[in-house]
């Protein structure tokens, strides 16, 4: 007998790490954004992208809100507020 | 053919002949003897497989991981600090169910430092999801490797395996030893063919995150699978004897236990001294068997009922303690028995390579006879005690 132990490259899409987040989410302003990058490629979780010239947006399914991206945006475009906001 | 051989040079033998691919180990007293010879093999091109050279034994097990997750059959060998170092290794492999056959050279744990024979290093490692055989002699430490991979390798098992074989005793023992031949050794265990791999032609990804929906799932199935293995194990040691003409892998094994009163039960090459105790106590009139634990995970808790229900007396000899409780076969064998019958006592012996003789075994008999006792201490001098630390 065997359980779920082996899976098909792409298959941690299915955990939701979102749901591990904590009291904050980070919200991208959308100010004062010099398209520097510096979001997407420091987020951990890799689920900050490029929509846009200048406008990132983090995947909040599995954004874990440790904070990282709003810590080193140099333009401070990015701001951790409560869940519910 | 037949060869006067050291245990750990039996087990190299039968390493060789199962065709493993890769070997990595990390030298260890008193294990070190059995991966020298297979790297001779392999330096000598007697044996077609990678020996991989590491830092620890963590490595050691990290690379037959990684060797097995791709489809190779692979060994390891160890022993005591060694294997605990292992330790983390060993449960990831039983969780990723990989069919990996281990030899544990059983000695015992620091501190203090003794590279002497108990079982307490192999014993620590019983939760992991492991099946464990004992060996008593050299010859049956050698069979195992075969029946090992056979059973390991079982498409409806995929569990690894620990070969232990007592330290010095067995490793640096010297016995005849029957090697077969490559052809009888094909004809019994054919080429793996692993049911899933690590392969860059079809990926897939092994060792993922289990989280609170799945985890308990893997536990169940190998809990369920360990016990397919107590109704396998038989099976193979049957097959294994058609094509060797020898006994094979079983359960237990008992001696002069059927006409019984008493009967003592016991792991390793230590039922050796106690079938000769046994043949010269049925000399003097007892009624004396032996129950030996071959394997002893899975644990056979229904044919250790079976043998040990209705008799008297029963002494539980083992090498180990889980300090603070009892020894852990007192513990579960003492756990299948509701009524007071048979009357069970357990009795801890030889721990740190500490010999046992026929005096320890007539203590054991008079004190069990006596007394009821679960973890009674024997040829403990008491003249190295005291109530403080002392230089």
């Amino acid at each position: 007998m065997f359980g779920p132990l082996v899976a098909k490259p792409g298959s941690s899409k299915d955990n939701k790490t979102g749901s591990w987040r904590m009291l904050k989410k980070p919200k991208f302003l959308h100010e004062n954004c010099i398209g520097c990058g510096m979001c997407k490629l420091i987020c951990p979780e890799a689920c900050v992208t490029k929509k846009d010239k200048n406008f990132y947006e983090p995947d909040y399914s599995y954004c874990k809100g440790c904070g990282l991206c709003s810590y080193i945006c140099p333009k401070k475009d990015i701001i951790m507020v409560k869940e519910e906001e | 053919m037949r060869k006067f051989l050291e245990g750990s040079h039996a087990v190299a033998e039968a390493v060789k002949l199962s065709r493993v691919g890769v070997v990595s180990a990390y030298p260890i007293t008193p294990q070190t003897h059995i991966v020298e010879r297979l790297a001779e093999f392999v330096a000598n091109g007697e044996l077609n497989a990678q020996f991989i050279n590491v830092e620890s034994e963590h490595s050691a097990a990290s690379v037959v991981l990684g060797a097995e997750a791709t489809g190779v059959r692979a060994f390891t060998a160890t022993s005591s600090q060694g294997l605990i170092l292992m330790s983390e290794v060993l449960f990831n492999i039983a969780g990723l169910r990989l069919p990996l056959v281990l030899v544990c050279a059983n000695r015992a744990l620091s501190a203090p430092i003794n590279i002497w024979n108990d079982h307490q290093d192999a014993i620590t490692l019983r939760d992991s999801g492991w099946i464990q055989f004992y060996a008593e002699n050299n010859q049956e430490a050698h069979d195992f490797i075969y029946q090992a991979y056979k059973l390991a390798e079982n498409p409806e098992i995929m569990l690894p395996v620990m070969v232990n074989m007592d330290g010095y005793i067995l490793t640096h023992g010297m016995e005849p030893v029957d090697i077969p031949s490559q052809g009888k050794v094909d004809e019994f265990l054919p080429p793996y063919t692993p049911p899933y791999k690590l392969d860059v032609e079809n990926p897939l990804s092994m060792g993922l995150l289990g989280d609170p929906t799945v985890y308990l799932e893997t536990r169940y199935a190998i809990q369920k699978t360990l016990e397919d293995v107590l109704k396998l194990i038989p099976k193979i040691g049957e097959e294994f004897k058609s094509i060797f003409g020898r006994k094979g892998i079983a359960l237990l094994e008992k001696y002069k236990i059927d006409d019984a009163e008493d009967v003592i039960v016991a792991m390793g090459s230590v039922c050796g001294t106690i079938k000769d105790f046994i043949d010269k106590k049925r000399k003097e009139g007892l009624s004396l068997g032996l129950l030996k634990i071959v394997t002893y995970r899975p644990f056979p808790k229904k044919e250790i009922f079976n043998f040990l229900k209705g008799k008297k007396n029963v002494f539980i000899l083992e090498k180990a303690v889980s300090l603070g409780s009892d020894g852990p076969l007192y513990t579960e064998i003492k756990s299948l028995f509701e009524d007071s019958l048979p009357k069970i006592c357990g009795f801890i012996a030889g721990l740190g390579g500490r010999d046992i003789t026929f005096n320890t075994l007539e203590k054991m008999l008079a004190v069990g006879r006596k007394e009821m006792v679960s973890s009674y201490f024997l040829d403990v001098n008491h003249t190295l005690l005291r109530d403080k630390f002392f230089i």
